[in-house]
C-alpha cells in the first residue's frame, strides 16, 4: 500500500476495499486475508453502527424460520454450528426455547417440531414443568415448549477480533468516520472511491482493484453511487430493550407468528427484550419510540411477567436491510431474510460487488461467497477457510464482554488502577489497553469509540458520572488538548440520551435527573 | 419487649433536608418556631456550591437575573419566582448567606448582577452567590490573570488540562500542574472530602503548601479542587492563602461535594438544638392531615415515632430525593398522593434531544401550590391550611435548566414560613416566639 497526495487530496492505494464495518464487511476483509488478499476497510461511523451493532446479539438455532423460510432455517443451523466451532469465545452456547402460551394458535405450535425436522433443526418437547424448571422466570400459563439450540453472540467482539485478524494476517487496515461520496468509473470498472473523512472533512481517494459494497442498509445507496439500480432493499426498523439483569438462562422465544415482543435473549449480564418491525423510508438517524418499547414489554410480559417488573436500561433500534424481490409486497416480516450477492456484470461493472441481506447468524457464509467472488476476479485459487480456521481472540477485544473489566480488575490486585466506570467495573488499564491496542484505535479516539469498544457507559447510571470521568481521563492522557473533547462528551451523552429516552420511567428518572444535574449543573454542556 | 410509639410534639414539621429544608429550617429558627425536621441529606452533596437566582432561559443566559425572571413572566407566568416579589426574594437569599456566613461557611453577598461561575468543565454558568472560597476565581477570569490550576493524582472527574483547554481560548494566562496529594500518595482514588477533612489539620496544610509552593514564581491566583476544609473553609482558604502568599480560589468537583456536605454538615452541628429538633438520614413514611395540623410517622432503629404537628412544610425534592414518583405512565407525589401537574403521556416527559434548549416537560412537572405556597387539590383548593410546599417539588419551574435552584428553594422557603409564623405564633398563647426578622402578613 502507498501513500501519495497529489493536489491535497490523499490517495490510498489497496487489492480490495470494502465499504461497510458490520459483521459483513468485518467478515469479507478477514475472509480475504484468510486468502493473503489484503484490504481497506471503511465505514461512515465506526465498526457495527448499523444493524450488526443494534440486534439482540442471537445465534439463531433456525428454528424461528422452520415454518416459513425453509432456506434460511437451514443457512441458520448449518452457520449457527460452524461458528460455535470457530467464533467460541464470542458465543455463548446458552440453548433457548420455543414456547407458546394460553392464547397462542395451538396448530401453529404443533406443527413446530415438523418443521423443524424438515429443516434438520434439533428440537426437544418439553412439559410446561421442565420448561418452568429450566427457565422458572416463565409464565405458568405455557402451553407448548420445544428445547432447541439456540445461542448468543457478541456482535462487538466478533467484528473487532475479524479486523484485528486481517490485520496481522496481512497489512489490510480499518478506516472509521470515513464515507464514500463518489466513485471514478471508467472503461467498465470502478478506478477509484472518492471519500471524505467525517470528523476531518479531508478527501481521500481510494483505488482498488476491486470493490465490494457491504453497507448494509446503506448498500442500496453505495450502488447507485455506482451507477447500479439493481440492488433494492426494503428498509424495516426494529426496536429492542435492556434489562439491567439478566431475565433467563437461555433464550425464549414465543412459538406464533413473529410479532413484537417475541423473544428474550440473555446477553452477559443482561437481556434483551425484542422485536418490532417496521417499515421505514430512510435508515438514517433512526430511534426507538416510548411507543415501540410499551408494545415490547406487553408483549414480553405475557411470556415472562416478571418483565413487567424489571429496570430497563436503554432501547435501541436497528435497520433490517431487506431485500425486495421484484413483484413483493411492503411488509417487512413477510420479506426473505435471506441474502444476496451481486456481481453486477450486468451493470457493466467488472470489478465492483454488493452484499446485502442477511442476518448475523449467516454473515460468515456471506462474507465466504463474496472472497470467493473476489478472489476468483482476482485469480487467486486460495480456498476460504473461515469455516476451519478458529478467530483468534486479539489485546483489547475482550472489553466487550459484560463482567469481564471486573475480573480482570480483581485480578490484577492492583489498586492504583482506578475504576472510571463504577456500573461495569471498568478501570484506567482497561482504557489505556483499547487507547493502545484495539482495532480502529490508531484514528482519533474519543468517549463514544472507547464505549463501542468496551462497556463504558452500558451500565445503569447510563454514563452519567463515567462518561465525565472518562473525558477528564482522555485529557489527562493527551487525547484530548481542547475544546473538542468536551464536544466529544456531549455528543456521546445526547447519543446515549436517544436509547434511554423511551424506557425513562421508574427508578430511571431519577437516575436521569441526577445525570442532567451532572451533565448540565456540574459541566454546564448545555450552556456552550 | 413492647415497643411504644414515641411522640414528639411540635409547631412545625420540616420534611426534607436539602436546600430548601435547610432554608425552612433557618428561617423558621429565626422566627422562634419550634420545628422537628426530618429527611435524608443525599442530594445536598450533588450541589457545586454556587446558589443560583435567575440564569438561563430557553438557550439564553442573563448577566442580570432580573432580566431573565422578566422574560420568564412572559413564558412560564406560574413558574414559583413569578409568584414572589423581586424584594422578598433578594431579602430571603440575602438572610440565607448572612445566615451561612454566620455559621461558618461564609458566603458572598448576592449582588444584582451574575457572576461568572467556574465548573471544573471549563465552562462557566451565571450565578448570583458562592462560596467565599470560591470568590476569587470570578476576578481571576475576568482579569486574565495568570493563574495555577492544580489538580491530584487520582481526584478523578477532575482534570487541570480539561479545565484549561476549555477555558484557553478566553483566559489564554491559565495553566495546570498534577501533584500528589500530602498522605495519599498511594495512586488508589482519592475522593474531595478525605482530602478536604486533612487539610483541617494545619499540619496536613502546610505539607501542601510546600509541594505548591515552587511552582507558584510568577502566578498570582492558585485554583484547586473544591478540597479547603469541611467545617472551618474560611479559616483554611485564609491559612492556604497565608502559607502561599497568592490568592487561591475552589474549582466544584463531582459529588459527593465538599460544597454540599459543608451545608449539611453545619445544618447538622451548628443549628440552635432548643428549637430544632434534626431526625436525619430518615424518611417520613406517612403523613397524615388533621384539623389542627398533622401527623407524621416514620421508623427508626428505637421503633415508630410520631411528630405532632401544627404545620408541614413539605419540601422533598423531586424523582431523586423520592418527592416525585414516576410510574410507567404517570407521575405522582410521594407523601400524600397530590395532583401533580405533568405533560399528557410519558411520551412527552422528554425532548427527543437531550441538550433542547426549552429543557424536559418532566422538568416543569411537580405540585401546584396557591399565592400562600399550599399545595393544591384536582379542584384547585387547598389541601389544607396548614400545609405548605417548597423548593423543586414545585411545578413549573426548570431549576437546572434555569439556573434558579437556589432562588426558588431558598425564596419559597421564606414563603412558607412567613406563612406558618402567621398561622401558629399569632395563635399559640405560650409562643416562644421572639421578634423575628421575618415580618407576619397581616391575616
Amino acid at each position: 500500500m502507498k501513500t501519495n497526495s497529489p493536489a491535497g487530496t490523499k490517495t490510498l492505494t489497496t487489492k480490495v476495499l470494502i465499504i461497510g464495518g458490520g459483521v459483513t464487511g468485518t467478515g469479507v476483509m478477514r475472509d480475504l486475508a484468510l486468502r493473503n488478499i489484503s484490504s481497506i476497510l471503511i465505514d461512515q461511523h465506526d465498526l457495527n453502527s448499523g444493524a450488526s451493532g443494534s440486534n439482540h446479539g442471537l445465534l439463531h438455532s433456525g428454528g424461528r424460520y422452520a415454518a416459513k423460510d425453509r432456506d434460511t432455517a437451514i443457512e441458520c443451523r448449518v452457520e449457527g454450528e460452524i461458528l460455535k466451532r470457530v467464533a467460541s469465545n464470542c458465543i455463548d452456547p446458552c440453548g433457548g426455547m420455543f414456547v407458546a402460551v394460553d392464547g397462542d394458535d395451538l396448530d401453529f405450535a404443533s406443527q413446530f417440531p415438523d418443521h423443524c425436522q424438515a429443516a434438520g433443526i434439533s428440537c426437544t418437547p418439553l412439559s410446561p414443568s421442565q420448561a418452568m424448571e429450566r427457565e422458572p422466570s416463565l409464565t405458568k400459563k405455557i402451553v407448548a415448549a420445544y428445547e432447541v439450540a439456540d445461542a448468543t453472540i457478541d456482535p462487538f467482539r466478533l467484528t473487532l477480533e475479524s479486523v484485528n485478524h486481517a490485520m496481522e494476517l496481512t497489512d489490510s487496515f480499518y478506516m472509521p468516520h470515513t464515507r464514500v461520496e463518489a466513485f471514478e468509473i471508467g472503461d467498465g470498472e470502478i478506478r477509484a472511491a472518492l471519500c471524505r473523512d467525517g470528523r476531518s472533512g479531508e478527501q481521500i481517494r481510494i483505488e482498488a482493484e476491486e470493490v465490494v459494497n457491504a453497507a448494509g442498509a446503506w448498500a442500496m445507496r453505495v450502488a447507485r453511487l455506482a451507477g447500479c439500480n439493481n440492488v433494492n432493499l426494503l428498509y424495516s426498523k426494529g426496536t429492542l430493550i435492556i434489562s439491567n439483569s439478566r431475565m433467563s438462562s437461555g433464550v425464549i422465544n414465543r412459538l406464533r407468528p413473529p410479532g413484537d415482543g417475541d423473544i428474550l435473549v440473555p446477553g452477559g449480564t443482561v437481556s434483551l427484550l425484542g422485536t418490532t418491525s417496521a417499515t421505514i423510508e430512510n435508515p438514517d438517524r433512526i430511534t426507538p419510540t416510548v411507543d415501540e418499547v410499551d408494545r415490547i414489554l406487553a408483549e414480553g410480559t405475557d411470556m415472562v411477567p416478571s418483565l413487567a417488573d424489571a429496570r430497563f436500561i436503554r432501547a435501541f433500534a436497528g435497520v433490517r436491510p431487506l431485500l425486495m424481490a421484484s413483484g413483493h409486497g411492503g411488509d417487512g416480516r413477510e420479506a426473505s431474510r435471506g441474502f444476496a450477492l451481486f456481481d453486477h456484470k450486468e451493470q457493466n461493472l467488472r470489478n465492483f460487488a454488493t452484499v446485502t441481506g442477511g442476518k448475523l447468524t449467516t454473515f460468515r457464509l456471506m462474507a465466504e461467497r463474496v472472497g470467493d467472488l473476489i478472489a476468483k476476479r482476482l485469480g487467486s485459487s486460495a480456498p476460504c477457510k473461515t469455516a476451519v480456521v478458529p478467530l483468534p481472540s486479539g489485546p483489547a477485544i475482550c472489553w466487550t464482554e459484560p463482567g469481564f473489566s471486573a475480573r480482570d480488575w480483581y485480578a490484577r490486585q492492583d489498586p492504583t488502577d482506578r475504576i472510571l466506570c463504577e456500573c461495569e467495573m471498568v478501570s484506567e488499564s482497561s482504557i489505556d489497553s483499547i487507547i493502545n491496542e484495539a482495532p480502529g484505535s490508531e484514528a482519533d479516539m474519543s468517549v463514544k469509540a472507547i464505549s463501542l469498544r468496551s462497556r463504558v457507559g452500558k451500565g445503569s447510571c447510563q454514563g452519567a458520572f463515567c462518561s465525565i470521568r472518562v473525558t477528564s481521563y482522555l485529557y489527562d492522557k493527551g487525547i484530548y488538548s481542547s475544546e473538542a473533547g468536551l464536544a466529544h462528551l456531549r455528543d456521546f451523552v445526547k447519543e446515549r440520551f436517544k436509547g434511554v429516552r423511551p424506557v425513562l420511567w421508574g427508578a430511571h428518572v431519577a437516575q436521569m435527573e441526577l445525570a442532567e444535574a451532572l451533565h448540565c449543573d456540574l459541566m454546564g454542556l448545555d450552556l456552550k | 419487649m413492647i415497643r411504644e410509639t414515641r411522640k414528639i410534639k411540635s409547631q412545625l414539621a420540616i420534611i426534607g433536608t436539602g436546600l430548601a429544608g435547610l432554608a425552612a429550617g433557618i428561617f423558621a429558627t429565626e422566627q422562634g418556631i419550634k420545628t422537628t425536621q426530618v429527611g435524608h441529606t443525599g442530594s445536598v452533596t450533588y450541589t457545586t456550591g454556587y446558589l443560583d437566582l435567575f440564569g438561563s432561559l430557553s438557550g439564553q443566559q442573563y448577566s442580570d437575573p432580573w432580566q431573565g425572571v422578566d422574560e420568564l413572566k412572559k413564558e412560564y407566568p406560574n413558574h414559583p419566582l413569578c409568584q414572589i416579589d423581586r424584594e422578598e426574594i433578594n431579602v430571603a437569599m440575602s438572610l440565607f448567606v448572612e445566615k451561612l456566613t454566620e455559621m461558618g461557611v461564609g458566603y458572598l453577598k448576592p449582588g444584582s448582577k451574575n457572576l461568572d461561575a467556574l465548573l471544573p468543565s471549563g465552562v462557566c454558568k451565571p450565578t448570583i452567590s458562592m462560596p467565599l472560597t470560591m470568590a476569587a476565581g470570578i476576578r481571576a477570569k475576568k482579569t486574565n490573570a495568570s493563574t495555577l490550576i492544580i489538580d491530584f493524582i487520582g481526584l478523578q472527574g477532575f482534570s487541570g488540562v480539561e479545565f484549561v483547554a476549555n477555558l484557553k481560548p478566553s483566559w489564554p494566562e491559565l495553566s495546570n500542574k498534577r501533584l500528589q496529594f500530602p498522605g495519599m500518595e498511594s495512586g488508589q482514588q482519592l475522593f474531595p472530602e478525605v482530602m478536604a477533612r486533612s487539610l483541617e489539620v494545619p499540619e496536613n496544610r502546610r505539607k501542601l503548601a510546600e509541594l505548591i509552593k515552587p511552582l507558584i514564581n510568577g502566578f498570582e491566583y492558585l485554583g484547586l479542587p473544591a478540597i479547603l476544609g469541611i467545617h472551618l473553609p474560611d479559616e483554611v482558604h485564609r491559612e492556604m492563602e497565608g502559607l502561599l502568599g497568592i490568592k487561591v480560589f475552589e474549582i466544584p468537583t463531582m459529588p459527593p461535594s465538599v460544597a454540599g456536605i459543608r451545608l449539611r454538615e453545619i445544618f447538622e452541628q451548628r443549628f440552635p438544638a432548643q428549637l430544632i429538633t434534626l431526625i436525619p438520614q430518615h424518611k417520613v413514611e406517612k403523613l397524615e392531615l388533621t384539623d389542627g395540623g398533622a401527623r407524621l410517622f416514620f421508623k427508626d432503629p428505637f421503633g415508630d415515632v410520631e411528630i405532632e404537628s401544627q404545620a408541614v412544610i413539605l419540601a422533598t425534592g423531586r424523582f431523586l430525593s423520592g418527592g416525585l414518583a414516576a410510574g410507567q405512565q404517570s407521575i405522582r407525589e410521594s407523601l400524600l398522593n397530590i395532583p401533580v401537574s405533568q405533560p399528557k403521556g410519558r411520551d412527552d416527559w422528554y425532548s427527543e434531544k437531550y441538550f433542547a434548549p426549552e429543557g424536559h416537560g418532566i422538568n416543569r412537572a411537580g405540585v401546584e401550590v396557591d399565592d400562600n405556597f399550599r399545595p393544591l387539590d384536582e379542584d384547585g383548593r387547598p389541601l389544607s391550611n396548614r400545609l405548605f410546599a417548597i423548593g423543586t417539588v414545585l411545578a413549573n419551574q426548570d431549576w437546572v435548566r434555569q439556573r434558579c435552584g437556589a432562588a426558588i428553594s431558598i425564596s419559597t422557603a421564606y414563603q412558607a414560613v412567613k406563612r406558618v409564623a402567621g398561622l401558629i405564633l399569632d395563635s399559640t398563647i405560650d409562643s416562644p416566639g421572639k421578634s423575628g426578622k421575618i415580618s407576619s402578613p397581616a391575616r
